[in-house]
């Protein structure tokens, strides 16, 4: 029973080189049967049974607590609208002149993101930085005189199955103007990896999160506040996702230590994404035409990644990549245009084994490809 | 179910057949083996006694909740909801969007197995609440003599069902624990409800109405699971206390379940119209006569005002900043909805407005949301209750859509006939023949009341708690009335049945009591004081029943907005005028007379009630209008025609 997986997952900082073995892959794989929801209830019994007191955990009341945590996270209204996209989600404010930490989404694909804090005054933030890997963002806005409430990152807590936890979020967007954000308690059932999906996509993240069992990930809780019963910071609520395993939706909260080290980069103006990373570069970068793929030519900025030709005793060619295939994934990136595919297999040390997943009539195909040696 | 049960039972199933374990899922071994862990953990001698004392409060909290707490079924025991006994006589506190769609006449079974009927009393389908009366089956033989028609006595009270105890929502905080009892998904076979808890997430909540109707005004948010069939059912505080009536969740793509946030409707709400649903009436919300927005420095602005509204002559214009309104800060439109949704049309609430940097007071009174048999017809159209799962799309699009309201209404039985969802027979067309006969002497049909019996028995009540104090049946029409103003100065009063005079130190004045008593507003500056005696009179003398058109309002505040007066409303020469009531002694200690919809009423506030000749007058009468004091009267004589009174 893997309650607190040791595997450290793939993200990981400063000058390693992200590697994806498929070995790797397939013990996630196991893991992640710890999110089905029978084990999420089962959990959740058992933490209620255990810790019944309601004020136990040595903890303020949850009241005080939660007036003490409702002015640190923030609502943010940006772009969306459409049905199945809300326009709005959650923030938490990191530093006293107005950073705000959330999540990268669509919603923040605005020239200006207004931030409106817990009394009702109303800002247009900025955006700084964002980290694709971990899906974070941070925003800035100018608070004028008066410095904001805000979380510290460095001095954030972490938490075991069955702490109880408070997720501080405008799910819904039902908090408007001056009103507080939602507060919502629970437990923690576990700390695994997160082995998940949003639409088709896996999320680029797979390294330990935190998962609840309050209904805490609802439309607009992204980037709101999982904090212990102290009120003390454990993770940011991430996006709406299912289980790539069971196919339920996830309530699970990013751990400050996932995220923490990227903010402090970004915060200290050294932060720059990580394609731009020059440390990233593998020695001997693989490429699709080692793997003897050749695509269509990129005439666009954003040409669909379809497969031209295909060298017929090349990995691709045996394994059955066919031209016309679209590819739509190389292992967890999504592969969005011909530029994205090239920069993406780019990554990876020309020896790696790597996932291609293609679209072929409508079906979802998966290869999994390594360079001939000595190429 | 108590941790130590669960152990228990998870022990019991541990010893069974081994290949039954092997069949079951993996997550169950799971669960086993973990609470085996407990187990061990459990039979420790260092429980702390804290734990062991918190978990005993809870188990007797969870008793005391589980007994006012009922399920909800139609007349035929489908469909259904929950509900909260909250008096021992059998009053019980549902949603309108649950008792709407039954009928008249609905089933009800209590925690301890009893099913019993019970019939519909008020509806306030703006607020998506509904009053019920549970009937004890053994009290309906005496019911069933008290036809209504004939004059209509109160059904034996039978003081035996639990009740709950009404808590303060306005105390309530984010983060208290909270308890939702009632029967999600119609799980109780044996009525005995379902109780989740959680804490509450958010409060002075608003969600959008559906078109005028089921608006959730200043409601509390919990993340305690609410889902189909919690409906109508209590929300309790840690303590036990009721703070809410659960009715709504917000609802997206999982499915119609809980996801963490549902809402209830504030119990202080609940209790300013719970004596006006006592009424039987259909209880309309309340409308300020003018609509505020936000403007681009964040205040709260006027931008839009009826010149025929109560606002307007207090003073309330165009762009004017409100600054409170109820007992509120107004720092957003919400918090501005927030409270006017709490309050039933017809009431007084004090409001603070701002205009040139300059702060003004003034105390409106709210008119009805809904023009007269605007809401009736509303939900004759509907043919039930509104659609609950099609909310208006409100809101810009940069907002994005709103979360979709859905009441979680009560799913049906397995196996059961189609629910009667937004496609109910009309409640005339059901026809009382059908009604169970334990609740047929109980309910009147009447167009704009939800249950007549229920007004016509109140009319009755008040009107013989006040023949108690005095019938002036004989009294006469010929009264001469003499009295002092406190600030100086004679007054004298002569009526007859269709004339009055009055001399006062301005001069005299006079009034024709005709057909019409419509602008009959003299003396000047008072609001029509001469026709509101008239009127007075005429009640004293004929009594409700042939005044005119007479009925029972419910209960208002008229000089205390804690002890509410009964209020009769009677219309008479083209002129509605309230009379309000003092429930414990009877007397009218006020009366309300509006000449003309665009003025203000003749207001009377009476008291000083004193004896002559066995009949109890009042001896001073203090009279207003608008924002004047007209006079204050210290009655030194009182006369009529057929007996003379005391002379101080």
């Amino acid at each position: 029973m893997h309650l607190l997986p040791k595997d450290q997952s793939q993200i990981r900082r400063g000058g390693e080189t992200r590697r994806l073995a498929g070995k790797e892959r397939r013990n996630r794989r196991a893991c992640a049967h710890s999110l089905s929801p029978c084990l999420l209830v089962s959990l959740s019994l058992l933490c209620a049974t255990t810790n019944g007191t309601f004020a136990s955990d040595g903890a303020a009341s949850f009241g005080a607590v939660a007036r003490q945590v409702q002015p640190k996270v923030v609502k943010l209204y940006g772009v969306g609208g459409l049905r199945g996209l809300e326009a709005y989600q959650s923030g938490l404010l990191i530093s006293a002149e107005g950073h705000v930490l959330t999540v990268w989404s669509y919603v923040l694909d605005a020239d200006d993101v207004t931030v409106v804090l817990d009394d009702g005054r109303r800002f247009v933030a900025q955006h700084v930085a964002a980290d694709p890997l971990t899906e974070v963002a941070v925003l800035k806005f100018d608070p004028g005189k008066d410095p904001v409430p805000h979380f510290d990152l460095s001095q954030s807590a972490a938490a075991e199955p069955g702490a109880r936890v408070l997720a501080f979020s405008n799910l819904f967007g039902i908090a408007t103007g001056n009103e507080p954000v939602s507060v919502l308690h629970g437990v923690v059932s576990a700390v695994a990896p997160l082995e998940a999906r949003r639409g088709a996509f896996d999320t680029p993240y797979r390294g330990d999160v935190y998962v609840v069992d309050a209904a805490a990930n609802n439309p607009g809780a992204a980037g709101g506040a999982l904090t212990d019963a102290r009120g003390r910071l454990l993770g940011m609520l991430g996006k709406e996702l299912r289980s790539n395993v069971t196919g339920t939706w996830l309530n699970y909260a990013l751990p400050v230590k996932a995220f923490a080290p990227t903010v402090e980069d970004i915060l200290a103006g050294r932060f720059t994404p990580p394609e731009l990373r020059e440390v990233d570069r593998p020695d001997h970068p693989l490429s699709l035409a080692v793997l003897g793929i050749v695509l269509v030519p990129d005439v666009v900025t954003r040409t669909p990644p379809y497969v031209d030709r295909v060298a017929p005793s090349s990995p691709a060619g045996r394994a059955g990549v066919r031209p016309d295939d679209l590819v739509v994934m190389i292992d967890a990136q999504v592969t969005s245009s011909c530029r994205d595919a090239a920069e993406l297999i780019g990554r990876y040390e020309r020896d790696a084994t790597v996932r291609i997943a293609v679209l072929r009539d409508g079906a979802f195909l998966e290869f999994d490809l390594q360079a001939e040696t000595g190429n | 179910m108590t941790a130590r049960n669960q152990r228990g039972r998870q022990k019991d199933k541990e010893t069974r057949d081994a290949r039954t374990l092997l069949l079951l899922s993996p997550c169950l071994l799971v669960l086993l083996s973990l609470l085996a862990t407990s187990d061990a953990r459990a039979s420790d001698d260092t429980r702390d006694e804290a734990v062991l004392a918190a978990e005993a409060r809870r188990i007797e909290t969870i008793e005391r909740i589980s007994r006012p707490t009922i399920a909800i079924f139609d007349a035929n025991g489908q469909g259904g909801g929950s509900g909260v006994v909250i008096s021992a006589d059998g009053y019980a506190l549902t949603n309108f969007h649950v008792a709407a769609p039954t009928g008249p006449a609905m089933k009800c079974g209590l925690a301890d197995g009893r099913l019993v009927d019970a019939v519909v009393v008020g509806f306030d389908p703006g607020g998506d609440v509904a009053l019920i009366k549970l009937l004890a089956p053994d009290k309906t033989a005496e019911g069933n003599s008290q036809r209504a028609g004939s004059s209509p006595t109160p059904a034996a009270p039978s003081h035996d069902f639990p009740a709950a105890e009404l808590g303060d929502s306005d105390t309530v905080r984010v983060g208290d624990w909270a308890y939702v009892v009632g029967n999600p998904f119609l799980l109780a076979d044996d009525f005995q409800p379902t109780v989740t808890y959680g804490i509450i997430s958010g409060v002075h909540r608003y969600q959008y109405p559906a078109g005028t109707l089921l608006e959730y005004a200043d409601c509390i948010q919990t993340d305690a699971a609410i889902n189909p069939g919690n409906s109508g059912g209590p929300l309790f505080d840690a303590d036990g206390r009721l703070i809410g009536i659960n009715g709504r969740g917000s609802f997206e793509k999982r499915g119609r379940v809980n996801v963490g946030v549902g809402y209830a409707i504030s119990i202080n709400q609940i209790k300013r119209f719970l004596g006006l649903l006592k009424s039987g009436r259909i209880v309309d919300h309340a409308s300020l006569g003018a609509t505020v927005t936000s403007d681009p420095d964040g205040r709260v602005v006027i931008d839009d005002i009826l010149e025929d509204s109560d606002a307007f002559r207090r003073g309330l214009r165009y762009d004017d900043e409100i600054v409170r309104f109820g007992d509120r800060d107004i720092r957003a439109v919400n918090a501005f909805k927030n409270v006017l949704g709490t309050y039933p049309g017809g009431w007084r609430v004090p409001i603070t407005y701002r205009r040139d940097g300059q702060e003004y007071q003034a105390r409106v009174r709210l008119a009805n949301f809904h023009r007269a048999g605007e809401l009736e017809a509303l939900l004759q159209s509907q043919q039930g209750p509104p659609n609950p799962d099609r909310p208006p799309r409100r809101g810009g699009p940069r907002r994005g859509p709103p979360d979709e309201p859905q009441p979680p209404d009560g799913p049906r039985r397995r196996g059961g006939p189609e629910p009667r969802r937004g496609g109910r027979p009309s409640r005339r067309g059901r026809g009382q023949a059908e009604l169970p006969v334990a609740v047929k002497p109980f309910y009147e049909e009447r167009s704009g009341y939800a249950n007549y019996w229920f007004n016509r028995y109140h009319q009755q009540r008040v009107w013989n708690a006040y023949l108690a104090r005095g019938d002036f049946a004989d009294a006469g029409w010929n009264w001469k009335i003499r009295g002092q103003l406190a600030a100086g100065g004679d007054v004298e009063i002569e009526l007859s049945q269709n004339e009055g005079a009055i001399v006062m130190p301005q001069g005299r004045s006079e009034a024709e009591f005709g057909l019409s008593l419509a602008q009959e507003t003299s003396p000047p500056r008072s609001g029509g004081l001469l026709a509101a005696l008239h009127l007075w009179q005429r009640l004293l003398l004929v009594g409700p029943s042939r005044f005119g058109e007479t009925h029972y309002v419910g209960t208002l505040p008229w000089t205390s907005e804690v002890d509410l007066a009964d209020c009769l409303a009677a219309t008479y020469g083209g002129v509605a005028t309230h009379f309000f009531f003092d429930p414990q002694s009877g007397h009218i200690v006020g009366i309300e007379m509006q000449a003309a919809d665009d003025q203000d009423p003749c207001e009377l506030y009476l008291s000083q009630f004193r004896e002559i000749n066995g009949r109890f007058m009042p001896h001073r009468w203090v009279i207003r209008r608008g924002d004047e004091l007209f006079a204050d009267l210290r009655i030194t004589a009182l006369e009529w025609a057929t007996a003379t009174a005391e002379k101080e």
